[in-house]
């Protein structure tokens, strides 16, 4: 059982990976819809232009009542997180290889995360509070404190890819347990994976890949917000 | 002469390795469920609240979850990307 992505092309010593072609499709798609929603642009939105603001319009709420108004200008970074793990999910409806079943893009995402937490926590204490908070409640307790940091990054990456892979592995094992049940009963058409997937389908590639986009974004902002609020407590 | 090839061994005691790492989900289930029963008491409490329950419940089950996706990793990496073969 190949369980990797496979490698499409390599050009010199760098493969392009199922992953990397998927996820350019991905922000491909993306782009392109941002681009058809804004041409021609009405008062009074109609079609595609609606559907945008309305994404728009419930990201800029979300982002809002979760960091505070104040940190607002996160929301075009956070939107965009959200509706690329979203599509990248759910790829597996289309029969491919999910983007985030791939440690590569998830541990990407994730030190994303770490920098602007912790960018956004120097800028926002100086860097003599933010040793400082580091160095909180004990000066010897720094390097557990860094270490807690440091592993945040990591958990991050490891749910969303280990959720995702877990769902690949399952569908995989399903439709290969489903095809060897019709070959046992020598019919030459796999009859049985109509419909039968569905439901495992429906779970693992619009329930499961909703639900963890979110918590992606959620801790993201939430950590965010954490690092800048410190500072005005203190 | 043994009867059981130094391979067939390293790859037996993967796969029992990996079923047995897979009982670290056990608590998972249980941290889990005390969330979502909480979470059911809070909205019978206050069924206005229920959004906000709902997700903070949701980020607080996927925190639990970190570990059990931790054994799930190692389970994964134990019968797909095998270590110990080229060991040998």
């Amino acid at each position: 059982m190949h369980l990797g992505p496979r490698i499409i092309y390599s050009i010199g010593g760098i493969n392009i990976t199922e992953t990397v072609l998927y996820s350019l499709i991905v922000s491909a798609v993306m782009i392109a819809f941002a681009f058809i929603s804004t041409r021609k642009m009405r008062r009074i939105p109609k079609g595609s232009q609606a559907f945008a603001e309305w994404i728009v319009e419930s990201i800029y709420n979300l982002v809002g009542n979760t960091m505070g108004k104040e940190n607002i200008r996160f929301a075009p970074y956070i939107g965009t997180l959200f509706i690329f793990l979203i599509l990248g999910n759910s790829l597996g409806l289309y029969e491919q290889r999910p983007v985030t079943a791939d440690l590569n893009t998830t541990f990407a995402l994730a030190g994303i995360t770490f920098v602007l937490i912790h960018y956004n926590a120097i800028r926002s204490q100086t860097l003599k509070g933010y040793i400082k908070h580091l160095s909180s409640p004990y000066p010897f307790m720094l390097p557990i404190n860094l270490v807690g940091e440091l592993a945040f990054p990591l958990s991050l990456s490891f749910r969303l890819f280990g959720n995702i892979t877990g769902g690949v592995i399952i569908m995989a094992l399903l439709f290969g347990g489903l095809e060897g049940i019709t070959e046992g009963m020598e019919v030459t058409i796999p009859f049985l994976l109509i419909g039968i997937p569905l439901p495992a389908n429906f779970f693992f590639d619009i329930f499961e890949a909703g639900l963890q986009a979110f918590i992606f974004t959620m801790l993201t902002m939430v950590f965010i917000s954490n690092g800048i609020i410190k500072h005005e407590h203190h | 002469m043994s009867l059981v090839t130094p391979e067939a061994f390293v790859l037996g005691m993967s796969a029992l390795g990996a079923a047995i790492v897979m009982i670290g989900i056990l608590g998972i289930g249980i941290g889990q469920g005390f969330a979502a029963g909480k979470a059911v008491e809070g909205v019978a409490r206050q069924p206005e609240a229920q959004g906000d329950i709902l997700k903070t419940m949701l980020v607080g089950q996927a925190v639990a979850e970190t570990t059990g996706i931790f054994a799930f990793i190692v389970s994964i990496v134990l019968l797909f990307a095998n270590p110990f073969i080229s060991m040998l």
